[in-house]
């Protein structure tokens, strides 16, 4: 067992995969010699050599191109997307190339490949890096999806991404690059599609997603001292999305509580509320809540952006309030 | 056209070029008789008068090496060796089509033969390409990739961030742009900074400006096996510009009524397919061989044809399946 900060885990987990499979590659904008502009992927560079992991142009097309062809001709490619607001600049390659190419080609082309981007804002970086884009890709049907929450999930479900023989998308929240967490020594393997019970309670359920589960959690311990029992529950997936896990958490407690760092519109916990309402109606004992960041970019400025996405204070007094 | 150049490629892979053409020209014509019938649905985008870069380029390849192409990529894909019923089925919906109709007209793929997918948003196969060229890079397994792509494509951003990183990593891999002078509707040279929209570009990346006669099979051909050695041998990307000339318009849905008449009759006096069998025949191939030819282009494209006709439509349940490895389409449990 060792303590290692989010950062850390991001290389081990890297590390670990390539160390197990020889076809697994690494690449990106200053991923390689620098180390990362996060400071995410020091060290394999020395420890994998220069063509194992590479460091490419400012091209993000040609990056997430590159490993779409690798995929197709025997390689287990993995990139990094520097900040998730990059997306766009390379959605068509997402969204139109390696989402789709599997089913149109009817089963012809599989494509083992893996995305980590640094998602989320807290950083103070402004409207264009802080973006929390998970839902964009929890729309577009032919890409899973995970959101690690801490180191030891880092390196499982990136370990099971990379294992996983279609395409992955690894989000990083960036604002939890610095925590640390616990994390057993040798071989750390997760699963895609399971979310987790973190904290047990019978009043409401809360379920959140990366940066938010911290913040959740912190809020359920402030909630316990005002008598109220929540049941946090980390979504880790959010395509395959666990609905069990959560749909049990909902027929225990009668309430449900979304918390979602991304703007308000079709967040991803519009969804699963959208499940829950479905599959879980008579269960409910008041309305489904969502909690997000409102529907606005991101500011720079840290009062504004503290004030934009949800803290633990606004979400224990929010949850208190739907307890009435 | 060049009547200059020299064949490098033997009889036996002459007359197998022109069959290609043949075939390719055939199937082109059935695909537009199919759709006038209504037998295929939705849009396409024929190669008509384009096919003697898909034949020189596919005589030039091995087994092993891999074609990326567009939505105008029926040709190219047949060139490679796919079955050309199951490509007829695909157009036409059919279950027994290469894609089991999942695919249809722009989307045409058969990794079984290498063709690696006909890329339908111009300039995205261009980096996948790359890609599939780093993995043999990587791998050592020897093989090229060939990328076509039309004139458009050369003002698209993913064209250069292809060229660029094929030319860093030195990939074996061999860009086509198949000139035929308008970008959909428009004339490429009205909306294009210099006169020869792939080759003016080469330098640009410290590649070699290559133009070839597209119309020329023979040209193509001894272009395509010199950059494809190079690269198989190591000597890194190359990016080819093949003049050239649709018969019709961009799609379907387009008479192409914008090309000013003395140019479509130029362009057809060059046709590719009929100066080709002059020049065989003055070679001194007889006539009976190249006939032959021709009609077994056509039979095969007739029993084509028919096992697209009779074959079934897709089953429901096909709706569901093959987006994940696993087979199925499932996103929550």
């Amino acid at each position: 067992m060792a303590e290692l900060t989010y950062r850390e885990a991001v290389s081990r987990a890297i590390a670990q995969e390539m160390e197990r499979d020889a076809s697994v590659y690494f690449i990106g904008e200053d991923v390689a010699a620098a180390g990362g502009v996060f400071k995410t992927t020091e060290g394999l560079f020395e420890r994998f050599g220069p063509k194992r992991v590479r460091d490419t142009p400012i091209s993000e097309q040609a990056i997430i191109g590159a490993i779409m062809g690798a995929a197709m001709n025997g390689l287990r490619p993995v990139a990094e997307l520097m900040f998730s607001d990059f997306f766009a600049v390379c959605w068509d390659l997402i969204a139109n190339q390696i989402a789709k190419t599997r089913y149109m080609t009817n089963g012809q082309v599989a494509l083992p490949l893996v995305i980590r981007t640094a998602n989320g804002g807290g950083v103070r970086f402004g409207a264009q890096h802080s973006q929390s884009v998970e839902g964009w890709a929890m729309a577009i049907p032919g890409l899973k999806v995970v959101v690690p929450s801490n180191p030891v999930d880092m390196i499982g479900l990136f370990a099971a991404a990379v294992r996983d023989p279609d395409p992955v998308i690894v989000v990083e929240p960036k604002v939890l690059y610095a925590t640390k967490g616990e994390v057993p020594d040798g071989e750390v393997v997760d699963r895609l599609g399971s979310a987790k019970v973190l904290r047990e309670g019978s009043d409401v359920t809360i379920a959140a997603l990366g940066a938010m589960v911290p913040r959740s959690l912190e809020a359920a311990e402030a909630l316990a001292g005002d008598g109220i029992d929540a049941e946090v529950i980390d979504v880790r997936s959010l395509v395959p999305l666990d609905a069990t896990t959560i749909l049990e958490s909902v027929g225990k407690t009668g309430r449900f509580v979304t918390v979602e760092e991304s703007p308000r519109l079709c967040g991803w916990g519009a969804e699963v509320a959208s499940i829950v309402a479905e599959d879980r109606f008579f269960d409910l004992d008041g309305p489904i809540v969502r909690i997000t960041t409102p529907h606005i970019p991101l500011p720079a400025a840290d009062a504004l952006e503290d004030l934009a996405i949800p803290s633990a204070v606004s979400i224990a007094e929010r949850v208190s309030t739907t307890m009435d | 056209m060049s009547t200059t150049s020299k064949p490098v490629a033997d009889e036996q892979v002459r007359l197998d070029m022109y069959r290609m053409m043949q075939e390719a020209r055939l199937f082109e014509k059935r695909a537009q008789d199919l759709f006038l019938e209504g037998l295929i649905k939705g849009t396409s985008h024929l190669a008509l008068g384009q096919e003697a870069v898909a034949a020189g380029f596919a005589a030039a390849l091995r087994p092993e090496d891999l074609v990326y192409c567009t939505y105008r990529g029926h040709v190219h894909t047949l060139l490679r060796g796919a079955p050309m019923g199951a490509l007829m089925a695909e157009l036409m919906g059919r279950a027994n089509g290469i894609c089991g109709g999942k695919g249809g007209s722009m989307h045409l793929t058969d990794v079984s033969h290498g063709a690696m997918g006909s890329y339908a948003i111009v300039g995205a196969h261009m980096p996948i390409a790359a890609g599939a060229a780093w993995a043999a890079q990587e791998r050592g397994t020897g093989q090229v990739v060939v990328c076509f792509f039309g004139d458009g494509t050369t003002n698209i951003g993913a064209f250069h961030e292809a060229l660029n990183l094929a030319v860093v990593w030195q990939l074996p891999v061999v860009y086509v742009c198949e000139n035929n002078l308008y970008m959909e509707y428009t004339p490429i040279g009205a909306v294009t900074a210099v006169a020869n929209p792939a080759a003016d570009r080469a330098s640009a990346y410290g590649l070699e400006p290559i133009v070839v006669d597209g119309n020329d099979v023979d040209e193509v051909f001894e272009t395509a096996t010199r950059l494809v050695d190079r690269a198989r041998q190591g000597g890194g990307p190359a990016l080819v510009e093949a003049k050239t000339y649709r018969h019709g318009g961009h799609s379907r849905a387009d008479p192409a009524k914008y090309r000013p008449e003395d140019e479509v009759k130029a362009w057809l006096a060059s046709d590719p397919i009929p100066t080709y069998r002059d020049r065989l025949l003055a070679s001194g191939v007889d006539a009976t061989t190249i006939d032959r030819v021709e009609r077994e282009a056509l039979e095969l494209v007739d029993r084509a044809t028919e096992e697209a006709k009779a074959g079934p439509y897709p089953e429901p349940d096909a709706l569901g399946t093959e987006l994940w490895v696993d087979g199925g389409s499932a996103w929550r449990s």
